[in-house]
């Protein structure tokens, strides 16, 4: 028979709420995670403490020259006086109103599109990416009753925005139709969508930007004219249906094997069955791999820099080489990325908020 | 009750497929139409692009291929100067593309795989600090980390006399950093041997102690072993043979230092660049790979009685790797791609001299352009093809 020891009891658990129970169990549980605890408050706190003294108890913010930033701290003047360029670029001051309405009516807009319960929304997305794109262009650019602001007047926040919004308009419905065609079973088609996507897919982006400001032109015939601008247009959306392409296609592979048989048995013709009951829900599961793409563009139309357009990125090189403003490359480089980084998080935080909120069955 | 079938309802009757209603017909034309259309765009590009490139005088083939470039290039890894040809441009250029590819992907990788542990450490601070670091730099875009890094902090570093130094060796400025570069001697290359030996007899030692785990249960620390002869063995070898290895120090001779390695501040704010905005993206591919291996996993392995090491060597990293490897061959394709960013800051990369410059001054657009894309192109299309045999050997086998 065997013998067995008996166990004392366990004492109790120690008091679980509270600031010391918290900081021990989440800060120091171990020798070791105390020691890490302590050499990164002491490379963290201080570092911080640093950043806040230069940007905000230090800094200056009121001024119009170089003269009001004597204090060390961050020269928020500089972002200040140049503020209006980094929104509009070189948009005559006389016509910003109109991009004010472009940006108050797109606001509107897509926080009426964003925003879960608001009612017609289908009427809303309709105007959206049909009527109110041609709007846009009109207010923009000019013409009919309005002065003609040519595109390399366009500039700042407002090319970069632009440059996003037309490149994801673009780029969607090519992406879709390319998605299709490398499912396609034709094998023409399918190869063609195949060699179109892995191309784009594989070369940098400025190589593509490269492509159409220099070989594009060769390319067309004397008479075509192209904007430089839509020249880069056509180049973001080239690139950035193949990646679209790529998301969707790993959609309409999850889209299980029953749906396509349930279009056919309902003799649905391939368009209305793909329009009507593959799309949606392939689309739907991959709206958080689209905005991911999105945010890529987003972060990706910095790149026009290069090619000589204004954007955001450009504007504020431009203002760095203002023998007035000499040396001030950290505000503006910080101010510039807050306002990428607020675009971006913004985005990512809604996707990760779809990904929740769709979460309806297809995984555990 | 009999329907008659009066003349008037057969004819409308299903009685014959239309031709434009037969799938089959339809698929192949449809497909004729899309190579029709191809061809045709293909054809009206190339008759366009012939005719404009006549009348602007440019010349067509890749003959200038061997014209003497004539500009200088920054940094170099193989002999060149303004006398080499344009043929030589390319691979400079590919070649510095590739150094600050290999580097980067590298430092991403040590760094990414570091902070994706990290934001699972059940440390608080610890994770939110590696949070904090993923949301901050992967929102951010690239190219304004390269100018930020390259003109806000490199810029701001003193000239050459001001150097920071770190001993009477290392020396970073303005102009770059300055790191001694070792200069082997007579007999320094037998120790190629020593290290080979020490690679074969570390191979036999795992060899040996995988042999007699199977056959007794008992394990071996082979891989410390494995390590300390790699270590070791060369390193007796080299202070054996007298140490026949110089250090050749930078110094400063008039306004600029001499001798040494110098890593110019254009490759190291690209590389910073590159690296820190990268690990971002690898952390977060790191941390859904740990998280995709499930609990009972973990919980197995424990009640196995592995310990915490064993748990996370022989369980859960073998599974999170199966997860984690093809986006992260992904993101190394991003950065070797990313890195054609150079030409913003002037790093000399395939972009920079050959699509920038060998361009600008030969004019022969198509040509360069598509050889810069073939480079591309062969570089992704190698480590796809890579990735799909490593995919198909770690797939997971199923009944």
């Amino acid at each position: 028979m065997a013998v067995f020891d008996t166990i004392d009891a366990k004492p109790a658990p120690g008091r679980q709420g509270g600031l010391v129970s918290w900081l021990r169990r989440n800060l120091f549980s171990s020798w070791t995670n105390g020691i890490l605890t302590l050499v990164l408050l002491y490379l963290v706190v201080p570092s911080l403490w640093h950043l806040i003294q230069w940007s905000l108890i230090q800094a200056d913010w009121v001024g119009s020259s170089r003269e009001a930033c004597e204090s060390g701290g961050a020269c928020w003047v500089f972002i200040n006086t140049r503020f209006s360029q980094f929104i509009y670029g070189f948009y005559p001051e006389a016509e910003r109103w109109r991009v004010d309405i472009v940006f108050a009516v797109s606001a509107l807009l897509v926080a009426a599109l964003l925003y879960p319960k608001t009612p017609a929304k289908g009427w809303i997305a309709l105007f959206f990416f049909v009527p109110f794109p041609l709007l846009v262009l009109w207010l923009l650019h000019g013409g009919l009753g309005l002065t003609v602001v040519d595109t390399h007047y366009w500039g700042g926040l407002m090319l970069t925005l632009l440059l996003a919004t037309v490149g994801i308009c673009g780029a969607l419905p090519l992406g879709i139709l390319l998605a299709l065609g490398r499912r396609s079973k034709m094998p023409v088609i399918h190869s063609l969508c195949v060699v179109f996507i892995e191309f784009w897919r594989a070369v940098p982006l400025i190589t593509v930007l490269f492509m159409a400001s220099v070989m594009l032109p060769l390319f067309l015939s004397a008479e075509v004219e192209l904007d430089k601008l839509l020249r880069a247009v056509i180049g973001i959306v080239l690139f950035q249906s193949s990646y679209i392409a790529e998301v969707i296609r790993g959609g309409m592979q999850a889209i299980p094997k029953g749906q396509y048989e349930a279009g056919e048995s309902l003799a649905l013709s391939y368009w209305k069955s793909m329009a009507l009951i593959i799309l949606p829900q392939a689309l739907k599961i991959t709206i958080p791999s689209l905005v991911n793409t999105f945010i890529d563009l987003f972060k990706d139309t910095s790149l026009v820099t290069i090619i000589g357009l204004f954007d955001l990125l450009a504007v504020g090189k431009a203002g760095l080489a203002d023998p007035n403003w000499l040396g001030y490359s950290v505000e503006a480089y910080v101010f510039i990325g807050l306002i990428y980084w607020i675009f971006c998080f913004g985005m990512s935080r809604y996707s990760l908020f779809l990904e929740q909120k769709l979460h309806t069955g297809h995984k555990h | 009750m009999a329907i008659e079938l009066t003349p008037g309802l057969i004819s409308r009757l299903p009685h014959r497929e239309r031709w434009f209603y037969n799938s089959r017909v339809r698929s192949i034309l449809f497909q004729v139409l899309a190579i029709a259309a191809v061809v045709g765009f293909i054809y009206y590009f190339l008759s366009n692009a012939f005719h404009n490139m006549e009348t602007r005088g440019i010349s067509t083939g890749f003959h200038f291929l061997d014209n003497k470039a004539g500009f200088g290039i920054i940094q170099s890894l193989i002999p060149y100067d303004e006398t080499y040809t344009y043929g030589r441009t390319f691979l400079v250029g590919l070649l510095n593309t590739l150094l600050v590819s290999v580097l980067g992907i590298v430092l991403a990788t040590a760094l990414g795989f570091v902070l994706g542990v990290a934001r699972l450490s059940r440390n608080w601070l610890v994770s939110r600090v590696a949070a904090v670091y993923v949301e901050l730099f992967r929102n951010i875009p690239l190219l304004l980390q390269i100018f930020f890094w390259y003109f806000a902090v490199l810029r701001t570093l003193p000239t050459p006399r001001q150097s920071i130094s770190l001993g009477e060796a290392v020396f970073l400025n303005i102009r770059g950093l300055y790191i001694p570069a070792p200069v082997p001697e007579v007999g320094f290359g037998w120790l190629g041997v020593s290290l080979a030996l020490a690679i074969g007899l570390a191979i036999a030692v795992s060899v040996w102690a995988r042999r007699r785990q199977r056959l007794t249960g008992q394990t071996f620390p082979s891989f410390w072993v494995g390590l300390a002869i790699i270590v070791v063995l060369p390193l007796l070898h080299f202070y054996a043979l007298g140490a026949p290895l110089q250090w050749d120090l930078p110094t400063l001779k008039g306004f600029n230092f001499k001798g040494g390695i110098t890593i110019i501040p254009e490759l190291a704010a690209l590389l910073v660049a590159l690296s820190i905005y990268t690990a971002a993206f690898i952390a977060e591919i790191v941390r859904s790979g740990i998280l995709a291996v499930s609990k009972g996993q973990h919980e197995a392995a424990e009640s196995l009685g592995l310990s915490h090491g064993q748990t996370l060597r022989l369980v859960i990293v073998p599974q999170a790797l199966r997860v984690i490897i093809p986006p992260l061959t992904s993101q190394f394709l991003n950065l070797t791609k990313n890195s054609s960013l150079a030409t913003a800051i002037g790093y000399p990369d395939l972009v920079s001299v050959f699509m920038g410059t060998t361009l600008n001054q030969t004019g022969q657009a198509v040509e360069v352009i598509a050889m810069t894309m073939a480079v591309y192109l062969l570089i992704s299309l190698v480590i796809s093809y890579l990735m799909n045999v490593y995919n198909a050997k770690k797939a997971l086998v199923e009944r």
